[in-house]
């Protein structure tokens, strides 16, 4: 099996839990994001991967090969760190053929092979500029053109995005994908970002406060269909309503039926579940109408920011939220009594 | 950019203390000694007020040429000595945890609470035949018989190391624990070992921080008096000796006073080019 395999991996740092508990095979070619909240172990599992920490049992296999004791300089792996650590002391093309010099490849060749890395990072004519006469975004590129200069096995960046400001960051998760795809290099981002993990992978591995791994699938399977409520609620914005199974498609929420499309295997009857729902697939219909999956509530406030509407329900005490389009927009307003719609198709069941 | 206020006169009123303390302890105490170096010797006595260069031409003799080199080069080996040693024991220090680092620091500091008097001696214990650390070596069947390491030029360098280490690591910590860990591990990541990662990344970094430590070792053993006298012989002693010689024994003045402006200036041609070659350096990344 060809691309990377992680196998019970653990890591401890003394007492700490890092990393809990990881198996994961990451396939060769593909745009993978390590998505979670600081401090769940993301940035460690990709120090992992690079060689920088041992684990603390388990293996790590790259196409089958063991290179869980390997240290990181034998590798051949770029990374990007979230300081950049670009090298103060030396020029814009010291830096890109850094990984050059040390494997003692010929001066010429290094600054050929830098002056091709910086035309395609967009910075030809940068070469004999110094680190501290760059602007962040320049900098961002640097550290990018230093670590693909070997033509890495695999590209990691450790939240390299994080520091720059909205603007320039989207500008550069788009042409990170590009180059990505263009390079056809198996790549590993660490993000808090959600948006940003959504936007650029092809595979999303959602970790979670407890250290292990949640998820990992493709971004929209994991925001159509969340593997728990963690995941559910990490990943956009989720109504989970607590209810108890009470039949083979159906569950009820504080008195109500829903009927569900697609419950999780092996679902008995009277378990305690969490039904997720996203606020844009909640329909809000004024009055209280009769009817399956539907519950009545009262409208506690809403939020009209423009480009969409979002309604909150008082449901008994559960609180809903459902978000519309400003033309689908419901007839409702605070305080009036009113209906939300909770499509079977839409509500994915969980186990508490 | 913030505008700068126009000052009052009462802004510089806090520049008035600093300023009337250099100038009372040093800047007149200097000019004196410097108007002593051209003043006429009274022998047998003290010196007239007068301008002649008869004390600078008197400079001109071996033993001074001999000691000032000699001075030179001690303190310039000493300082390599100690930033060859103290860099990269420091940087092992700033990459432990910080409770440790606290202890090492404690430590060190504490050398200093002791004076120049009491180390010189001590070494002086130490590296004696009758009481010293050979006799240990002997003890433990590492040695024949035990032998006298001091006085000598190796006993001087190790009492003038031993003296501006702790120095040396203090100048270095902050910058050494200000480098950002990342650093050492991209250049890992790109393939550099351990070893070379040291050298051209942390080093390399940090040469601005390795220039003022060498400077700052170099300056402090030049006027090293007490530990020549103490564990060296007479050829190793140092200018300090020479000057004080001149002053307090020969009441020779005026020529002290020429010694120790000459050996002042040398110095500080010295430290600016050793700075030029720090900074040249740089330039030549930019």
């Amino acid at each position: 099996m060809s691309g990377l395999t992680l196998e019970n991996i653990d890591k401890n740092f003394g007492a700490v839990v890092a990393v809990r508990d990881v198996n994961l095979h990451l396939p060769d070619g593909q745009f993978i994001c390590f998505l979670g909240p600081s401090g769940c172990g993301k940035t460690t599992l990709l120090r992992l991967i690079a060689g920088l920490e041992k684990p603390s049992r388990g293996r790590i296999l790259l196409d089958e090969e063991d290179i869980t004791h390997i240290p990181a300089y034998k590798h051949n792996f770029g990374m990007v760190f979230q300081s950049l650590a670009l090298f103060p002391h030396m020029t814009v093309g010291e830096n890109v053929s850094y990984s050059l010099r040390v494997r003692k490849t010929d001066k010429s060749a290094q600054r050929q092979r830098a002056q091709e890395l910086l035309d395609l990072v967009k910075l030809s004519g940068l070469i004999d500029r110094h680190i501290s006469q760059l602007s962040g975004g320049q900098r961002q590129r640097v550290a990018m053109a230093r670590a693909l200069a070997i033509e890495p096995k695999l590209f990691l960046l450790d939240e390299p995005l994080s520091a720059l400001d909205a603007k320039l960051r989207e500008d550069m998760q788009l042409e990170l994908r590009m180059l990505q795809q263009r390079l056809a290099v198996t790549t590993i981002l660490v993000t808090h970002d959600q948006r940003e993990a959504m936007t650029m992978s092809d595979l999303v591995v959602v970790m979670g406060p407890d250290n292990r791994v949640h998820q990992m699938d493709s971004p929209l399977e994991i925001y159509r269909n969340p593997a728990d409520t963690f995941v559910a609620d990490f990943i956009g914005t989720s109504n989970l309503l607590d209810g108890i199974s009470s039949g083979s498609r159906e569950v009820t929420v504080s008195g109500a039926r829903l009927e569900i499309a697609e419950m999780p295997d092996g679902m008995t009857p009277d378990t305690k579940v969490t039904v997720s729902i996203r606020p844009e697939e909640v329909h809000v219909l004024p009055d209280l109408e009769k009817g399956d999956n539907r519950l009545h509530g009262t409208v506690s406030f809403v939020r009209d920011v423009g480009s969409s509407v979002e309604i909150y329900l008082d449901c008994n005490g559960l609180q809903i939220v459902s978000q519309s389009t400003p033309k689908g927009r419901p007839a409702v307003k605070q305080g009036d009594q009113a209906t939300a719609v909770l499509p079977p198709t839409a509500c994915v069941v969980l186990r508490s | 950019m913030i505008e700068e206020k126009p000052k009052g006169l009462r802004a510089y009123l806090t520049l008035v203390y600093p300023t009337l303390m250099l100038g009372i302890f040093f800047i007149v105490p200097f000019g004196l000694m410097a108007a002593v170096s051209f003043f006429h010797r009274q022998p047998g006595g003290f010196y007239t007020p007068g301008f002649e260069l008869t004390n600078y031409k008197n400079l001109y003799t071996a033993l001074f040429g001999r000691t000032l080199m000699f001075s030179l080069f001690i303190a310039g080996l000493s300082a390599a000595v100690c930033v060859s040693i103290g860099f990269p024991f420091t940087y092992f220090i700033t990459r432990m945890k910080r409770r440790v680092q606290v202890v090492w620091l404690i430590l060190l500091m504490s050398v200093l609470s002791l004076s120049e008097v009491i180390v010189g001696f001590a070494w002086s214990l130490l590296l004696s035949r009758t009481a010293g650390l050979t006799n240990l070596f002997v003890w433990l069947g590492l040695m024949e018989r035990p032998v006298a390491l001091y006085p000598g030029f190796a006993a001087l360098l190790f009492g003038i190391c031993y003296l501006a280490f702790p120095y040396t690591v203090l100048v270095l910590y902050p910058p050494l624990s200000r480098l950002d860990p990342a650093l050492p591990e991209a250049a890992q990541t790109l393939g550099a070992s351990p070893l070379r990662t040291f050298f051209t990344v942390v080093v390399g970094s940090l040469r601005n921080a390795i220039v003022a430590a060498f400077v700052m070792v170099f300056v402090f053993t030049l006027g090293a008096y007490l530990l020549p006298q103490i564990l060296g012989r007479p050829r190793h002693w140092t200018l300090s000796v020479l000057i004080t010689d001149a002053a307090i024994y020969q009441t020779n003045m005026p020529l002290a006073a020429a010694m120790a402006i000459f050996f002042m200036s040398v110095s500080l041609v010295l430290v600016a080019l050793t700075m030029m070659i720090g900074k040249g350096k740089k330039i030549r990344t930019t």
